[in-house]
């Protein structure tokens, strides 16, 4: 979601958001309880016909999965010390096989379908939670990811430049300054676009 | 065209002084404002579309009041601000722009239409659904543009929108608010930009000190900065 979505017009892709999410929480829900590997087996396959079916290119899948496999690299042969091998490799699988279940959401579903998902979801408490107002909040958290980390590399090079180096305040302060600085412009410019309702 | 009016408007910000009586009327099709740093170009310019609303006297844009009736006002005052970072809301380039019909009535397909052909008019089509902050500064702008005019405006309202771009990018953003079939109200401190334009302002401390054709304007700035 984070500007990570894949453009395609696959049934992945057009699959309502909603479902897309409710699916994806049942299907983890059920990877986490299997007992036999072989189940197991059968849904790390079924991730991988999805992937195949959303046709996301493999450079984009490698990126994905290359994190996951660091974490594993140390986190299965930990286990497997402790529980034995069988257990460690289903719980690696697991943990793989949620994950790029995950990965596939975001790279499928842009972030106004998700923001479209959560009004209907929250359209039944609609006298309690403005659901138009939770998903502005979500679209402006998700967009205030890249903006923070380039006020924090921003304020890095700045130190850099004056040859400062040391105290965390010394970054968390103009970090922070900045932080709320661009909040307020970006509250004024939601005004200005008006959204002030 | 729209008419913006301001009568005996002042303002303050706490105890220091900002405007100091401003009276204009408004009807020119490109119009520029020009001024020192802090002399108040940015609230003025502001209160055309009520992000600031005046301590005394008012502000209209066709008759209606800035102070009471903004909602209305914003829908005909489109803003584009110097830094299109805190401009851009969604994460990519076609969402941004479909993020302002979001209150419209639109169909999702109209919708859809109105931002394709939105972004081929600012030369953004290639980039409709990549990560908006991977834009160059000068594509950022044209997406801040591109936003503000999906909305179809009549007023586009532009605090120094050329500030951060370079000498190039600086000139595509020109010559696109000048090819605006919308009255265009540009603040800016690149004179250059203002080069066909019908009226210029120029304010200092707080004051309209000239208020010309850009010659005659501009000469009077020069030398009030001399
Ligand atoms: N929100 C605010 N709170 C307090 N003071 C403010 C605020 N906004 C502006 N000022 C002050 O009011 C004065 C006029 O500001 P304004 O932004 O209108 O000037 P400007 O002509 O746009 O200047 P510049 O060319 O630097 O953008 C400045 O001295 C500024 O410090
Ligand atoms: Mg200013």
């Amino acid at each position: 979601m984070i500007g990570l979505y894949v453009p395609g017009s696959t049934l992945v892709h057009r699959a309502p958001a909603l479902a897309k999410l409710g699916l994806l929480a049942v299907t983890i829900a059920v990877i986490t309880v299997l007992q036999e590997p072989w189940q197991l087996a059968a849904a790390v396959g079924g991730v991988c016909v999805l992937f195949l079916a959303a046709r996301i290119p493999p450079r984009m899948v490698w990126r994905h999965v290359v994190p996951i496999l660091w974490l594993l690299a140390i986190a299965v042969p930990v286990q497997a010390l402790f529980a034995g091998w069988t257990a460690a490799l289903m719980m690696g699988g697991r943990v793989a096989a949620s994950v790029a279940l995950a990965a596939l959401f975001t790279l499928t579903t842009t972030v106004s379908s998700v923001l479209d998902a959560c009004q209907q979801l929250l359209r039944p408490f609609r006298r309690w939670v403005d659901g138009d107002r939770v998903g502005l909040l979500l679209a402006l958290t998700i967009r205030c990811v890249p903006l923070t980390a380039e006020i924090v590399r921003e304020v890095i090079e700045a130190r850099r430049a004056r040859g400062a180096t040391g105290s965390l305040t010394a970054l968390a302060v103009p970090v922070i300054v900045r932080s709320l600085q661009s909040a307020e412009a970006l509250g004024e410019a939601l005004v200005a676009r008006g959204l002030d309702d | 065209m729209s008419v913006i009016e301001f009568s005996g408007v002042e303002h303050s910000y706490g105890e220091r002084p900002v405007l100091r009586g401003v009276d204009l009327v408004l009807g020119e099709g490109r119009i520029g404002i020009v001024g020192a740093n802090g002399s108040g170009k940015s609230t003025l310019a502001r209160m055309i579309n009520g992000l600031v609303t005046p301590d005394r006297g008012t502000v209209t844009v066709d008759g209606l009041d800035v102070a009471r009736q903004g909602r209305e006002v914003r829908r005909r005052v489109g803003f584009v601000f110097t830094n299109p970072d805190n401009q851009i809301v969604m994460p990519t380039v076609s969402e941004d722009v479909a993020f302002t019909l979001r209150k419209s009535r639109l169909s999702k397909p109209d919708v859809a239409e109105r931002v394709r052909s939105t972004l081929e008019r600012f030369g953004l089509a290639a980039h409709a659904e990549h990560p908006a902050h991977r834009l160059s500064g000068g594509q950022k702008q044209l997406l801040a543009l591109a936003s503000v005019l999906v909305a179809e405006p009549s007023v586009v309202v532009a605090d120094e929108p050329t500030t951060l771009l370079d000498a190039r990018n600086a000139r595509l953003i020109g010559e696109m608010l000048s090819s605006l079939e919308q009255q265009v109200i540009v603040v800016t401190h690149q004179l250059e930009l203002l080069d066909g334009f019908d009226r210029v302002i120029v304010i200092d401390d707080g004051r309209i000190v000239a208020d010309d054709t850009p010659d005659a304007a501009l000469g009077a700035y020069r030398s009030l900065i001399a």
